[in-house]
């Protein structure tokens, strides 16, 4: 079981946290302009990289927020955690898992 | 029976205790300190099970949990029966009572070792190549025949009366092993102030050391530094050591699962203890000191009872006084067999001859053995055993240039074998690290570590005892000082070449990284000659050889299609001699083969140990309402609802005391609602609190209605999508005042809400200024519905105006009942006049009572939920999940009155303006009559225009819900059909196994369409 590093509360087990999908993808400011192509774009579509990818992560037993991680597909291992809102940290997949 | 191959002294057994135990209902002795094994070998006795598949006699190969046949039925009384068990793992206790399994009438005489003399018949793949017509036989009856015939121990039936537990501990290293390596580790870590758990699968730590009785360590015998060193471990508040515990699975990020016996080792467990208890060790840095398994050579009927490994016989020997027999003669590839037959001989067993597949044979121990007068053979196999139920003599025949000889038959009681040691990589490769071939060693080792973690020892191929206890303390020394970094990285590092900070040294014999992987030459026929590789699956050279031919390449695939390894012992013995075969088949160097995937559990574990506590009632969360009692007290069934448990309906003793069944129960409370009043728990439903002064613009972006406008004091029924446009949920909401709502959801969908809205609140729209709130737990929630529901309130109800004209429909109002706060709210799931009282759920039940009480008058009846289901459906009230299914729309759905059409956005809006979404043929919700209105539909079943059409037969729909309405004294049923309301007026078909059913597309309002009956 993973050790996740919830920004706000610190290190705490895998079974605390709930996955939210891809970070990094706003909701338009309205939505209404959006093409039926784009709206799926933004509805549907996901990176699914191999290597790091950005994602959400919820503290659900615990402080309840969101916020965003870095981690390797590859190895499963989290390179960063960070708050929601903040801009995705520019670090490669080498610089080692955290614990 | 008397020990009669017992030493006359020696060993780590207590000889002033002897303990009685029983063995397929013959009673026997043997010591503290026994394994069942060792007893019974003491006893004479070697044969002790049948194998898997040729039923043919085996006995004892391994002194440890690497064993492949020695699998027995351990058996307190009925209930408390394990299969399975090692006998070399399962220590004696007195009154221990075993069985061995897989056999048929009895264990000497087993009727099933008839596969045997067929076995040229039954090859690698036979049963799939065979039994396959016809076509349905082999799950109905070939594959239960096969079952039962192969097979291992059988399952006790009765429930397991034992009690497991679950622990979580943390260190700073974790030790896993305690034999030199591990002890050496552990000490260093300990010394270095680390908080260190030592774990070792065996009763007693020390591994190896169990069974040294010339080495010395520090200048002291091995056994004394053993005790000294496990005493000074002991004493240490930073140490805890766990004998008897089992380190089975390696999880991310060092977390290890260890699996602890703690009673079966007990002829009386006390009451307060449980059998095992599994631990859950966090470990900031770990040290695997594994050791190394002793690999057999495979060569024909190399798996008769007398045939074991050679260092487990000098086990036997040095740790039990336990004699594997009189005579022995060694085949060996190593020096492993000249250090036991030393051993051996010291206690008393003849060796009538040491074969070795080598040519050169020199060194120490050879020396030592030729001195000893044993009789040595250097370039000799063994190409043959005989003996029924037990070796009585082996044949050997000298190999020169690749040929072998003739052979020589020399009498034995028992052959001891040894091809090598394999290190022990299962916990490494389990925490996926790369596994390297080192082709000096002729083994598999560590690589690049994942995980914080490091080997030492005999596991990453160190040999000789002081560079064994050196490594162990070197690799101690550094994982203590590595845990106190807490941030290190803990992927793809390469463990620093350690040095310890001090010598320990010690003399012992070094056997060195010799050894021999495949199968050895033997010139027999190979059709008629079985040289086992997995003794546990039954998988000979042969069959091996056999995959490569029908083209297997890949070991995945040779493992597979013969079984190797696939036993419960997952191959430890097996796996490198299999790869051997295949390599010298394929002409394919060993690491181009690649190796099989080791996976938890490094050996079988119990399910009560996975189950721990969660067993029962307390299996799962039980979620109840204030009100379950009473419920339950008046007789309610009850139905589950996720983790609730709801009241389902209320039976009543009918005419002659006959209770009714729910179809009667159901009719009258529903009759009962509808004429007078009744009474229904919602405290269920989901609650979430919404404050602060952007609580309405929150509103008006999550559900499709418009908020802005509510006045406080006023209801409104609220609908949320997803963004995909789907309806995801629905309730009624509460405007409690300008900046707060009391929002309900369905009783199954309140996590799901709130996550919803927390999502979009915390990552969309930071900037709201709003807080959300789970109250489900704190309302409880009392449904009074039906015409007389105000005049059985109005006399409990202070501070609110009930008059119709001040409290019309869909108002809420805060007020006291009893002078109990509450949220009264007018509103109504039946169609009829009706309220909910929320209270806090402390004061739930006394609400619920004084309602109950003033209700009596009226003849107020309680209902369950089937009611509320048949009263809401009368009125084509949806439930969301039941009538939809995650792909309907508001309008689908009926609701497309409730989305505010002039709302700029909210969640899901984009996606309705999709053509596809309003286009004329979607699934609209509908109701259905049956032409005979006694005919209640099935829930879910199909909706046709021609059920004689051509398969496939174009599907309209489908039933949502279906009811018999007592009230209405017909079927009611709704529906979603394609383009379903401009069908209204049709006939449209229920297609059934037996026949179809006519159907009428109906409003789907059954009952007072005018809603003429909310207001009472």
């Amino acid at each position: 079981m993973l050790i996740i590093t919830c920004p706000w509360c610190g290190a705490r087990p895998e079974v605390e946290f709930r996955y939210g999908g891809e970070a990094h993808i706003a909701r338009p400011a309205d939505p209404s302009a959006l093409t039926d192509q784009e709206w799926a774009d933004f509805l549907y579509n996901r990176t699914n990289p191999k290597g790091l990818h950005a994602e959400r992560w919820r503290h659900i037993h615990g402080c309840g927020r969101y916020f965003n991680a870095l981690r390797d597909t590859v190895s499963d291992f989290f390179v960063t955690t960070y708050k929601a809102g903040e801009a995705r940290p520019d670090v490669d997949a080498s610089s080692g898992g955290s614990k | 029976m008397t020990n009669r191959f017992r030493t006359a002294s020696g060993g780590r057994i207590d000889r002033a205790a002897p303990l009685s135990f029983r063995f397929d209902g013959q009673t026997f002795s043997g010591f503290k300190g026994d394994t069942l094994a060792s007893a019974l070998i003491a006893n004479g006795v070697h044969l002790i099970g049948r194998s898997f598949k040729y039923h043919r006699p085996r006995g004892f190969l391994s002194a440890g949990s690497d064993e492949p046949n020695a699998l027995v039925n351990v058996a307190r009384d009925a209930a408390r029966a394990a299969p399975n068990l090692r006998a070399t793992q399962v220590e004696l206790h007195e009154g221990l009572k075993a069985q061995s399994q897989n056999r048929w009438p009895s264990l000497s005489f087993d009727a099933g070792a008839v596969n045997d003399l067929a076995s040229p018949f039954l090859p690698s793949g036979f049963y799939y190549k065979t039994f396959m017509w016809p076509a349905g036989a082999w799950k109905r009856f070939y594959e239960p025949k096969i079952r039962a015939m192969a097979g291992l121990g059988v399952a006790p039936e009765l429930p397991d009366p034992d009690r497991y537990t679950q622990n979580h501990a943390h260190c700073d290293v974790l030790v896993v092993g305690a034999g030199p390596a591990g002890l050496a580790a552990a000490l260093a870590a300990a010394e270095s102030g680390a908080r260190v758990i030592l774990c070792d699968e065996q009763a007693e730590l020390g591994g190896s050391l169990l069974s040294e009785v010339s080495a010395t360590i520090e200048g002291r015998p091995a056994a004394e530094w053993l005790a000294a060193t496990l005493a000074s471990l002991a004493a240490r508040d930073n140490v805890t050591l766990m004998p008897r515990t089992t380190a089975f699975g390696y999880f991310p990020h060092n977390l290890i699962a260890l699996a602890e016996r703690v009673t079966d080792h007990l002829a009386t467990p006390g009451a307060d203890l449980p059998r095992e208890r599994l631990w859950q060790v966090r470990a900031t840095e770990v040290v695997i000191a594994a050791g190394a398994l002793e690999r057999p050579l495979v060569f024909p009927e190399n798996d008769r009872p007398g045939v074991l490994l050679a260092d487990s016989a000098r086990t036997y020997a040095n740790r039990y006084g336990a004699k594997v027999g009189e005579r022995a003669v060694i085949f060996t590839a190593c020096d492993a067999g000249y250090r036991a037959a030393l051993d051996l001989k010291a206690a008393g067993v003849s060796i009538a001859a040491i074969a070795d597949l080598r040519t050169e044979v020199s060194g120490e121990l050879p020396a030592r053995a030729l001195a000893a007068g044993i009789d040595v053979r250097p370039s000799t196999v063994l190409v043959g055993t005989k003996g029924r139920l037990r070796v009585s003599s082996a044949q050997l025949a000298k190999v020169k240039n690749g040929a072998v000889g003739p052979a020589e038959t020399i009498a034995c009681d028992s052959v001891l074998i040894s091809g090598g040691f394999t290190p022990s990589v299962h916990l490494f490769s389990q925490s996926r690290g790369k596994l390297i071939w080192d082709g000096a060693a002729g083994a598999y080792l560590p690589g690049t570590s994942v995980e914080r973690e490091r080997s030492a020892g005999a596991c990453r191929g160190v040999h000789g005892l002081q560079r064994v206890l050196e490594d162990g303390y070197a690799q101690g020394e550094a994982a203590a000082l590595a845990s106190r970094d807490h941030a290190s990285p803990a992927r793809g590092a390469t463990p620093a070449p350690a040095t310890p900070s001090r010598a320990i040294p010690a003399s012992a014999e070094d056997l060195g990284s010799a050894g021999f992987i495949g199968a050895t030459p033997h010139g027999r026929n190979p059709a008629l000659a079985k040289a086992f590789v997995d003794w546990q699956n039954d998988v000979t050279s042969k069959d091996i050889l056999l995959a490569t031919r029908e083209g297997m390449r890949s070991i995945e695939h040779v493992k597979r299609y013969t079984t190797t390894g696939m036993a419960t012992d997952q191959g430890k013995t097996s796996n490198m001699n299999t790869l051997g075969i295949v390599s010298e088949a394929l002409d394919t160097p060993v690491p181009k083969i690649g190796l099989t995937t080791f996976r938890p559990p490094f050996t079988p574990t119990t399910f009560g140990l996975f189950a721990g506590a969660a067993r029962g009632d307390v299996f799962d969360p039980l979620r109840k309402t204030a009100i379950h009692d009473w419920a339950a007290e008046h007789g309610a069934a009850f139905e589950d609802v996720g983790n609730w448990k709801r009241a389902h309906y209320f039976p009543r003793a009918g005419a002659g005391g006959r209770m009714e069944d729910m179809h009667a129960a159901v009719a009258r409370e529903c009759k009962a609602v509808r004429a007078s009043v009744g009474m229904f728990d919602a405290s269920t439903l989901g609650k979430i609190e919404i404050v602060g002064p952007d609580a309405a613009e929150f509103m008006n972006r999550m559900y499709t209605n418009a908020w802005a406008k509510l006045e406080p004091g006023r209801l409104r029924y609220g609908v949320m999508l997803r963004e995909d446009g789907f309806v995801m949920d629905d309730g009624v909401v509460g405007r409690m005042a300008a900046d707060r709502f009391h929002v309900t959801t369905t009783t199954g969908g309140a996590p799901r809400v709130l996550a919803h809205m927390e999502d979009y609140l915390q990552t969309e729209w930071p900037d709201l200024d709003v807080w959300l709130t789970s109250t489900t737990e704190q309302w409880s929630v009392i449904a009074v519905q039906g015409p007389k529901a105000r005049e059985v309130i109005a006399p409990l109800i202070e501070g609110i105006d009930l008059s119709k004209e001040a409290f019309p429909h869909m108002c809420v109002r805060e007020g006291t009942i009893l002078g109990v706060p509450t949220r009264l709210f007018s509103v109504s799931f039946t169609g009829e006049l009706g309220f909910e009282i929320n209270v806090p759920s402390a004061y739930g039940r006394a609400v619920w009572e004084a309602v109950y009480a003033a209700g009596e008058r009226f003849g107020i009846t309680p209902y369950g939920t089937e009611t509320m289901h048949v009263l809401r459906a009368e009125k084509g009230y949806i439930i969301v999940g039941q009538e939809t299914d995650g792909t309907a729309t508001p309008d689908d759905a009926n609701l497309g009155w409730a989305v505010g059409k002039a709302k700029k956005d909210f969640v899901g809006k984009r996606s309705l303006a999709r053509d596809a979404m309003s286009a004329p043929d979607r699934r609209q919700l509908v109701g259905l009559k049956t032409t005979d209105p006694k005919i209640v539909l099935e829930e879910g079943a199909q909706i046709v225009t021609d059920p004689a059409a051509p398969v496939p037969v174009p599907m309209l729909g489908f039933v949502t819900s279906s009811y018999h309405s007592a009230v209405l004294g017909r079927s009611i049923a709704l529906a979603m059909v394609k383009g379903g309301r401009a069908r209204i007026g049709q006939k449209l078909m229920v297609p059934m196994p037996t026949h179809a059913i006519e159907v009428e597309v109906v409003e789907p309002v059954f009952y007072d369409p005018k809603g003429e009956r909310l207001n009472g």
